[in-house]
């Protein structure tokens, strides 16, 4: 199983093992880690907002015009922000590092 | 606030969303009266706010239906037991007077109830503000979420935000009348009409407006509630100085359970943790359904959200009546019971 790690925004670092098919806030609140995630992954609400580590980021795959136009909505991008509903595990994202944004 | 007024009812609803007004149907059909609350104009939550026209597949009986539909079937179906509703305006305050629960709205509107059912989904619908340092203060005189009068931008300079229609809509309604307009968004494309768009570029092209793209806010400059510049940045790191007298931020809603974090419920990631088979919440008298109801491998389905209110209208009429049986029936032998 493909290893994530999160990073709290405490700087706490949280690894799991996760399971292809599900999506990083899947794992994310499979863990109750401190995201919201409110639309429970309907790409409505941003709050499931992350920054993928840089290495890591092209690995996430393409992101869809409808990710885009809510990123619009969302604050403090960086380069590598993504709304993590939308990033599904793959073998390939073994070893795949994201940092969670505050709870707003 | 202006005037109080305190209305009273049997159980008092926060939230108007489909979860919400189901919740006034099995209210009814135990004789239970209801006032309904929502911070939105509109009924319906989120089927209201975010996908009215997008077909929903797994409503029991209905193949298929569309947010708006959904909404409007319920509304129909608990017309019998006329609620009483209070749109447009938060619930900021809960207190227990005397074993009644005081509701208290950002309108300055009381309910006093029995018994409370929280629907508040992800919380109340309201403005996406941008996380700026100090920007309350400016907020209503010279930051806005809300146009309510473009008068007050005649000969100013102004700032705005966003990249949907409003931002659009209100850059092609200022341009002429604003001293300076500038559109700060943080990519080329923007979700708006296209022929809008197209006008906005235009204008652009004449210099009646600065699209000021790939930028995001980044700081606010100001005295007391007035604005004079707005910073802005890119992803690499490039500043710029806007001066500007007004900031209109739109970046659409979002949901902030705010106030429901202080009434003394067990809240966690946003979720209000219920006893699942009467969604009692950790304080008598109160209980939290749809959405906003955590429980362990809870699912966020209106169709979930419509069992618990069963459940919770069952167990509010033991705390309503206390003294009275609760006499179990279906609805095709009781029929609907006139309140
Ligand atoms: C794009 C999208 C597609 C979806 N598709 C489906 C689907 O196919 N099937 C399905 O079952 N579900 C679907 N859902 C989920 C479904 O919409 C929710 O489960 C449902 O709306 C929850 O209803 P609710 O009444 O609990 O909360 P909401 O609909 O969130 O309504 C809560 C209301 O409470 C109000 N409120 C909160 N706090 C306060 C306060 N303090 N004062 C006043 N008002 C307050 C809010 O303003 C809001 O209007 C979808 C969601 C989205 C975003
Ligand atoms: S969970 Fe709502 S957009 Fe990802």
């Amino acid at each position: 199983m493909p290893k994530i790690t999160f990073i709290k925004v405490d700087g706490e670092r949280v690894e799991t093992d996760a399971k292809v098919g599900n999506t990083v806030m899947e794992v994310a609140k499979e863990l109750d880690l401190p995201m919201l995630a409110a639309c429970g992954g309907a790409l409505a609400c941003a709050t499931c907002q992350v920054v993928v580590d840089e290495e890591w980021y092209e690995k996430t795959g393409e992101v869809s015009e409808d990710e885009e136009d809510l990123l619009d909505t969302a604050h403090d991008l960086t380069p590598t922000s993504r709304l993590c509903c939308q990033i599904p595990i793959t073998d390939d994202l073994d070893g795949l590092v994201v940092s969670l944004t505050p709870m707003g | 606030m202006t005037k109080q007024t305190t209305h009273t009812t049997d159980v008092a609803i926060i939230g108007a969303g489909p979860v919400g007004l189901f919740s006034v149907f099995q209210c009814g059909m135990l004789k239970m009266s209801t006032h309904v609350i929502d911070a939105l104009p509109a009924t319906g939550g989120q089927c209201t706010a975010l996908y009215p026209e997008k077909p929903i597949f797994d409503i029991p009986a209905s193949p298929n239906i569309t947010g708006a539909d959904l909404i409007e079937r319920l509304e129909e179906q608990i017309k019998p037991f006329n609620p009483v509703f209070h749109l447009d305006q938060q619930v900021v305050a809960l207190e227990n007077q005397s074993g009644n629960w005081h509701l208290t709205t950002a309108a300055g509107l009381t309910v006093s109830a029995k018994a409370v059912i929280i629907a508040a989904g992800a919380g109340a619908f309201g403005p996406n503000k941008p996380p700026l340092a100090d920007i309350e203060k400016y907020e209503n005189k010279t930051v806005h979420y809300l146009i309510q009068n473009r008068e007050l931008f005649r000969d100013q300079r102004i700032v705005i935000a966003g990249g949907g229609d409003s931002a659009v809509d209100w850059a092609l309604a200022l341009a002429d009348i604003a001293a300076e307009t500038y559109v700060v968004h943080r990519r080329e494309r923007f979700r708006a009409l296209p022929e809008s768009v197209a006008q906005m570029h235009a204008l652009a092209e004449q210099g009646k407006i600065e699209l000021v793209i790939p930028y995001q806010l980044a700081s606010l400059e100001g005295k007391g509630d007035q604005l004079s510049a707005v910073h802005v940045k890119t992803l690499k790191g490039e500043d710029r100085r806007l001066e500007a007298d007004h900031l209109l931020s739109f970046f659409g809603l979002v949901n902030k359970l705010g106030p429901i974090n202080d009434w003394g419920l067990d809240v966690h990631n946003g979720l209000i943790i219920v006893e699942p088979t009467t969604c009692a919440t950790s304080v008598d008298g109160i209980f939290a359904v749809g959405d906003i109801a955590g429980y362990p491998h809870k699912l966020k389905l209106i169709l979930s959200g419509f069992s618990e209110v069963a459940q919770a209208a069952h167990a509010a009429f033991r705390v309503v009546h206390p003294d009275e049986a609760l006499h179990f029936e279906h609805s095709t032998s009781s029929g609907i019971p006139t309140l």
